[in-house]
């Protein structure tokens, strides 16, 4: 979680804003990446993160403010003298083009030795570990491997920074949680600033030293994976970052004495039976149980309040089994949770 | 769906048998086309070959019906191989330059031009063949002609002198551009463009956008991704364009007749063989000249990797 060298920043976005027309893709976006640090771009799709990554690279020019790499300018820089590279979301391989060609093609432009440049290949195919399909087409890969060549291709040049599109999002499950970690673990190896660009909530979570949320082109929040969860400033944060209970108005007022929205995580409340006393800084509500979802590794409920609105409880199965889960549907149940959980929202969420 | 599974139409039953069978299914899909491919273009084909290896008897004038290679000796005479290499070198020539002329356009239209206009120049590409192909070829002789608008405007240019030296040159050049290889040269180019521009901005079409990008972010100037992205991407399409142009100039005996000089190229000297010569069997293996240059061209483009990308 901690970066090492604060110190330096990597990239810095001064009041960026990109307008495609009438659309808004990026507005107003300031922003500092540190040098070495794992940051991640998380949002939904439209929301301005990829927008914000190309600006980066170069793709695009901003309609208006500047971007500085290691505190240059790079207003009219084109993408190839930019000491970034980048991961594309659909890789974006020469399909004419081995294996080796594709990964040894900025060395090939930076006109390295053909020794060094075979040995720097096979020694980054290794560390993707795809060792010894430099002979191999593109088309001749799986998606995952598509993935670990294109990735080689960026991380040979050794750029300063690595700009990452989504690149694990045309993968399954499984393959993805092992990318995740590889990529985290090659991330610390080579000590170079990752940019990853994501609409998904746990991958950002599981990866990043610190992240921004982006909705609507502008940034909602960036802090580390903990802040942000555990202390998310608006509403849509707290949406869109796990899940979370929004209360606002009058069933506020009732739990808190405060009108003020606020927002409160489903793990962090405890359903009690309506006879248990309970005691302390503590916010209780009674309700019933409508609805039950059972997730193997906890149990989801929809609980309707007496007061008004509905929370959404997740328990852990500690000893229920999925019968017993199901059987509490209809059951009366006091929702109690410690006040310090509660966190107000900016803006009325 | 419980009333059409008890009781079901005749229709849906035969749709089921041809999902049961599917090679039955691929062989009536195949059926038509393979037979008209092997009856009409394998069948003709054939008798072309099988012509060219008989012989005509000199003397009376008759078809001798017997395997042998007597006709295609004296088809390499030294006159007849002018032939061959002056239409060789006019469809290499006006391949090159439809490739000149066709790939920057094509080029635009695939990366720049705007949604409409692409239309538009879609259009204007595609226009011409909407007529004739002997209306334009004699449009372009009137055009190319000793009084024609071509000559009128070079005048109005005082540039006179350029157009009598160019002509003045042996080879291509004639007493006007109607009765000269360069008038023929430039007639043939602008009959064939179209196949060139074509499958040239298809290929580019396919080409996608993050390769491009991703080989200027991987350091590469925009002349060096389009020296080794852009254009071997693209290269499937040039030869596929080139494989028309050069084809059809090859096999083509209206354009030399309409324009140009009386030197023959191998279409005329077919048409003519087989015409007023009578001698199927010399029209016949002249035909297999351009057939087996193209098979040349083919096995080419394949080792310089023109295939690859498919």
């Amino acid at each position: 979680m901690t970066v090492a060298a604060k110190s330096t920043v990597a990239v810095s976005l001064k009041d960026v804003c990109r307008y495609f027309g009438d659309v808004r893709a990026v507005d107003h976006v300031n922003l500092d990446i540190y040098d070495g640090e794992f940051f991640s771009m998380l949002g939904p799709s439209g929301s301005g993160k990829t927008t914000c990554l190309r600006l980066i690279a170069g793709f695009e020019q901003p309609t208006a403010g500047s971007i500085l790499l290691h505190g240059d300018e790079m207003a009219g820089v084109p993408p190839y003298e930019r000491d970034v590279n980048t991961v594309f979301q659909d890789y974006a391989l020469f399909p004419h083009m081995t294996v080796g060609q594709n990964v040894a093609y900025g060395l090939m432009i930076k006109k390295v030795p053909k020794a060094e440049r075979e040995r720097r290949v096979s020694e980054m195919l290794e560390m993707v570990r795809l060792p010894g399909l430099e002979g191999r087409k593109p088309s001749q890969l799986s998606g995952g491997q598509r993935q670990r060549v294109a990735l080689a291709r960026a991380l040979v040049n050794h750029p300063r920074v690595l700009l990452l599109d989504e690149p694990l999002g045309a993968l399954d499950l499984k393959l993805r949680q092992q990318m995740q970690i590889e990529l985290k673990a090659i991330q610390q190896q080579v000590g170079i600033t990752f940019i990853f660009v994501t609409h998904d909530q746990e991958e950002a979570l599981t990866m990043s030293d610190r992240l921004a949320v982006f909705n609507l082109g502008k940034i909602e929040q960036i802090g580390t994976p903990a802040d942000v969860y555990e202390k998310p400033t608006t509403g849509f944060v707290a949406g869109f970052v796990g899940t979370s209970n929004l209360i606002s108005g009058a069933a506020a007022e009732k739990l808190t004495g405060s009108s003020q929205t606020f927002s409160i995580r489903p793990e962090k409340i405890r359903m009690a039976s309506p006879e248990e006393a309970v005691s302390g800084e503590v916010c209780q509500a009674l309700g019933t149980i409508r609805d039950v979802i059972y997730l193997g590794i906890n149990t989801r409920y929809l609980v309707e309040l007496d007061a008004g609105g509905d929370l959404t409880v997740v328990q852990q199965n500690l000893e229920a089994t999925s019968m017993d889960a199901l059987a509490t549907r209809g059951n009366r149940v006091n929702l109690v949770w410690n006040k310090t959980n509660n966190r107000p929202l900016i803006g009325g969420g | 769906m419980a009333a059409t599974t008890a009781n079901p139409s005749l229709l849906r039953r035969s749709a089921t048998y041809f999902y049961k069978h599917p090679r039955l299914s691929l062989f009536l899909l195949l059926l038509l086309p393979l037979a008209w491919l092997l009856i009409f273009y394998v069948g003709s084909l054939s008798a072309l070959l099988a012509q060219s290896f008989f012989s005509l008897d000199g003397f009376t004038g008759q078809i001798v019906h017997q395997f042998g290679f007597k006709t295609y000796q004296s088809l390499f005479t030294p006159s007849n191989v002018d032939i061959m290499l002056r239409t060789l070198g006019m469809a290499a020539a006006v391949t090159i330059m439809s490739g000149i002329i066709a790939f920057p356009l094509a080029y635009y239209m695939a990366r720049y031009a705007s949604y409409r206009l692409k239309g538009l120049l879609y259009l204007a590409v595609l226009l011409p063949l909407w007529s004739s192909y002997l209306v334009r070829v004699y449009t372009w002789k009137i055009i190319l002609a000793q009084e024609g608008i071509f000559n009128w405007f070079i005048t109005g240019l005082h540039l006179n002198w350029l157009l009598d030296g160019v002509l003045a040159i042996p080879g291509i050049g004639g007493p006007s551009l109607s009765f000269s290889f360069l008038g023929m040269f430039i007639v043939f180019v602008y009959i064939w463009l179209p196949y060139m521009i074509l499958p040239i901005n298809a290929a580019l079409e396919r080409v996608p956008k993050s390769v491009i990008e991703a080989s200027s972010d991987l350091g590469a100037p925009p002349g060096y991704t389009f020296r080794h992205v852009i254009f071997p991407l693209a290269f499937p399409g040039v030869v596929a364009g080139s494989i028309f142009t050069f084809s059809l100039t090859l096999g083509d005996y209206i354009i030399p007749s309409v324009i140009g000089n009386s030197s023959f190229f191998i279409g005329q000297f077919v048409l003519s063989q087989q015409g007023t010569a009578g001698n199927i069997p010399l029209a016949a293996a002249m035909t297999v000249v351009p057939m087996a240059i193209m098979a040349v061209y083919l096995l080419a483009a394949r080792r310089l990797g023109a295939f690859d990308a498919l």
